[in-house]
């Protein structure tokens, strides 16, 4: 493992838990939500991610949090949108048609700089597509789907573990960059019933917005810093300012100033490359001495686990890199894998998405594409026999 | 009285914000910010308890003047942020500005779904019967046969009627004011934001740029004597006949329910869910 993911991982001590459950991908994400401190929700029913909406609707009340089933996805964005800038750590989820739905408040939240967490249970599209089928055909739009140049944090879940803890950094980076995590799950994660032990509450790293320590006359909202994350006020803290979805100045206020305008955007995309070796989280087992690779992320990353395993035992030395982020594209860690094999296999339940940031990192490695595309999972026997075919 | 006022424009209006403000001489949108300022002075609420959120259009524009907790939110979502935050922290008095358009025409699924939900919020829906922001396009509100920049052949859609569409979706407080009737706007106003649950205070404004001039009242003063004519109360209302009533409007409360609001509810929600 690398990046953020390792260290937090020991800090999530699971072994040392008594917390045993077998719980399914939604359920999990629900639980990794409330151990995060999120108390609000507010959501839209769709299939495959129904079951968060309503364990939320559950579970909120009873430890003082708030559950709302609005009129739409645009209305649930702005829902927590608005109940961020309160000061409280919210969530919202939804699969392919309410993503769409979702874009323009995404991007108030990208442009206010409103933490939040947005859970895509992924399906089969475009449109109404494959309600009940698993798919990875958002990815792209996860990352570049609400307009203008923002930079935004994309992570993706193979397991129910996964759920759980990815969740929580979710909700960590989200509050610790001033920025809205996409959280990319899929058909297959959020139906799946899996062990998990849930850790003890005290052992989990929960991070808060960093908030005003100066006066509320000092106050700048948008002060820049060395980090280039602005301390947040919760609005009715005493800390009166103005939030806009304009280009705004330090002080929140609407700017035409191109010196302004040109430092805002800057610094959007600042504080996220400041972070990099925390954000980029990937995964990678098997590959001290692989001479080929599978680069996979989401359930999709399973099926590549068991395939190098199944390649390990006939000879074949196949490793595999995880993607969790995806967004900030985790170069750092792809840079190596394809420097080190001879080839690399992009498996995806799209025509190739993800394939294309690969690509990109190192134009002259061979890196080949498995797109599955049916509305079927991807199996092992699968990816097995494409690392065959390379391996040959 | 000018005095006074000038003292709360003082008290209310944020020092640190470049003036002039963004909207045309004579415009209605300032006539209603003042009768906001003065509600609140009458109310005596503390700036840090309110909260202003707009949506996106000429009266969008109003929160950044004012020294609340302020928010410019996107194009017809202002009540959804406002739930959002009413929720969140129920001890904030939220108020949301929003023009015709951001309100019943992008807006209008959350302003019904706002109305029946009941959450106590307050919304004041300048309505100028026009797109005033992006130059004079037709609103869900444009009367038949006006003129707008889309319909310049004269328009041929039928125009919703704010207060109605929000006594039917269930709101608990529902009054119409204009900018010319100013001090009764206060006291609509001061009513509409005192109120527990959804209130709904729509303002009859004058877009003398956009909608005025391609429909014979290019000035301000014009659009001010149409509303004085037109504006009636709602006494009088009930006693003319539905050929005297034509093309004219009601003004004043129209209705004042009393039912459990959301926050009330969801405390019980709370309790039955066993929250410490
Ligand atoms: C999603 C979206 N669509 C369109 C616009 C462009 N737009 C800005 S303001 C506006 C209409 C404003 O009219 P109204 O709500 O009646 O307010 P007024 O300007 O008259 O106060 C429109 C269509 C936008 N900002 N966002
Ligand atoms: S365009 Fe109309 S609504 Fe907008 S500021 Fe001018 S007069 Fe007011």
């Amino acid at each position: 493992m690398s990046g953020g993911y390792e260290g937090k991982e020991n800090v999530v001590n699971i072994e040392q838990s008594e917390n045993r459950l077998v719980l399914q991908g939604n359920e999990a994400i629900v639980e990794g939500a409330l151990a995060s401190g999120c108390r609000f929700f507010a959501g839209y029913p769709i299939t495959p991610a129904s079951e968060i909406a309503e364990l939320m609707s559950f579970k909120l009340p009873a430890v003082g949090g708030s559950f709302i089933q609005m009129e739409d996805e645009i209305a649930s964005m702005g829902a927590i949108i608005g109940a961020s800038l309160a000061g409280v750590k919210s969530l919202t989820a939804t699969s392919g048609p309410g993503f769409s739905l979702m874009q323009e408040n995404l991007g108030f939240a990208c442009v206010a700089e409103v933490p939040c967490v947005v859970v895509n249970v992924m399906r089969g599209g475009p449109s109404t597509g494959l309600p009940t089928s698993p798919s990875q055909g958002d990815v792209m739009q996860a990352r570049w789907g609400t307009h203008g140049d923002h930079p935004i944090i994309v992570l993706a879940v193979s397991s129910v573990r996964d759920c759980f803890e990815i969740t929580v950094h979710a909700f960590n980076l989200s509050e610790k960059y001033r920025v809205p995590v996409i959280l990319l799950s899929d058909e297959v994660v959020a139906h799946t019933r899996e062990d998990i032990i849930l850790p003890e509450l005290k052992n989990l790293e929960v991070v808060e917005r960093i908030r005003p320590s100066v006066p509320p006359e000092w106050y700048i909202p948008y002060e820049d810093n060395s980090r280039g994350v602005p301390a947040m006020a919760d609005i009715g803290s005493g800390y009166r300012h103005h939030v806009t979805g304009l280009i705004h100045d330090a002080k929140g206020f609407p700017t035409q100033r191109s010196d302004e305008i040109d430092a805002f955007t800057r610094r959007q995309f600042r504080k996220i490359t400041n972070g990099f070796c925390e954000i980029q989280m990937t995964k990678s087992l098997m590959m001290d001495d692989a001479e080929i690779a599978v680069i996979a992320y989401g359930a999709v990353s399973r099926s590549a686990l068991r395939a190098i395993r199944i390649a390990r035992e006939r000879g074949v030395k196949a490793g595999l890199l995880q993607l969790i982020t995806l967004f900030p594209f985790p170069k750092k860690a792809v840079d190596p894998v394809l420097r080190q094999c001879r080839a690399v296999l992009v498996p995806e339940m799209n025509m190739g998405q993800i394939i294309r940031e690969v690509k990109r990192v190192n134009l002259s490695s061979k890196v080949v594409k498995y797109s599955r595309v049916d509305g079927q999972f991807i199996t092992p026997d699968e990816i097995f026999e494409q690392l065959l075919a390379m391996y040959m | 009285m000018d005095e006074k006022f000038a003292g709360l424009r003082h008290d209310y209006l944020r020092h640190d914000k470049k003036f002039p403000h963004v909207w045309c001489p004579g415009c209605g949108n300032g006539i209603v910010l003042g009768a906001l300022i003065r509600a609140i002075d009458r109310l005596e609420l503390e700036k840090d308890e309110l909260v202003l959120a707009s949506g996106i259009g000429c009266a969008g524009r109003m929160p950044v003047y004012v020294d609340f907790n302020t928010l410019h939110t996107t194009h017809g979502r202002a009540l959804t942020f406002a739930t959002g935050i009413k929720l969140a922290k129920p001890e904030l008095n939220v108020i949301t500005v929003m023009g015709d358009g951001d309100a019943t025409a992008i807006g209008g699924n959350h302003f019904i779904h706002a109305a029946r939900r009941n959450l106590d919020l307050t919304a004041i829906i300048i309505n100028n019967q026009i797109y005033g922001m992006t130059g004079g396009q037709y609103s869900p509100t444009t009367p038949y046969g006006a003129i707008a920049s889309t319909a310049m052949h004269g328009h041929i859609e039928h125009a919703f009627s704010i207060a109605e569409l929000a006594i039917t979706a269930g709101a608990s407080f529902v009054a119409r004011g204009t900018v010319y009737h100013a001090a009764m706007l206060d006291t609509l106003l001061a009513k509409g934001i005192a109120k527990t649950g959804f209130s709904v205070i729509e303002v009859m404004s004058n877009c003398h740029t956009q909608y005025g001039r391609k429909n014979q009242m290019g000035d301000p003063v014009t659009m001010m004597k149409w509303f004085k004519e037109n504006g009636v109360s709602k006494e009088k209302a009930a006693r003319l006949s539905e050929e005297e009533m034509a093309g004219k409007f009601t003004i004043g409360v129209l209705a004042d329910v009393d039912k459990p609001n959301y926050i009330e509810e969801y405390e019980k929600i709370r309790e039955k869910a066993g929250a410490v």
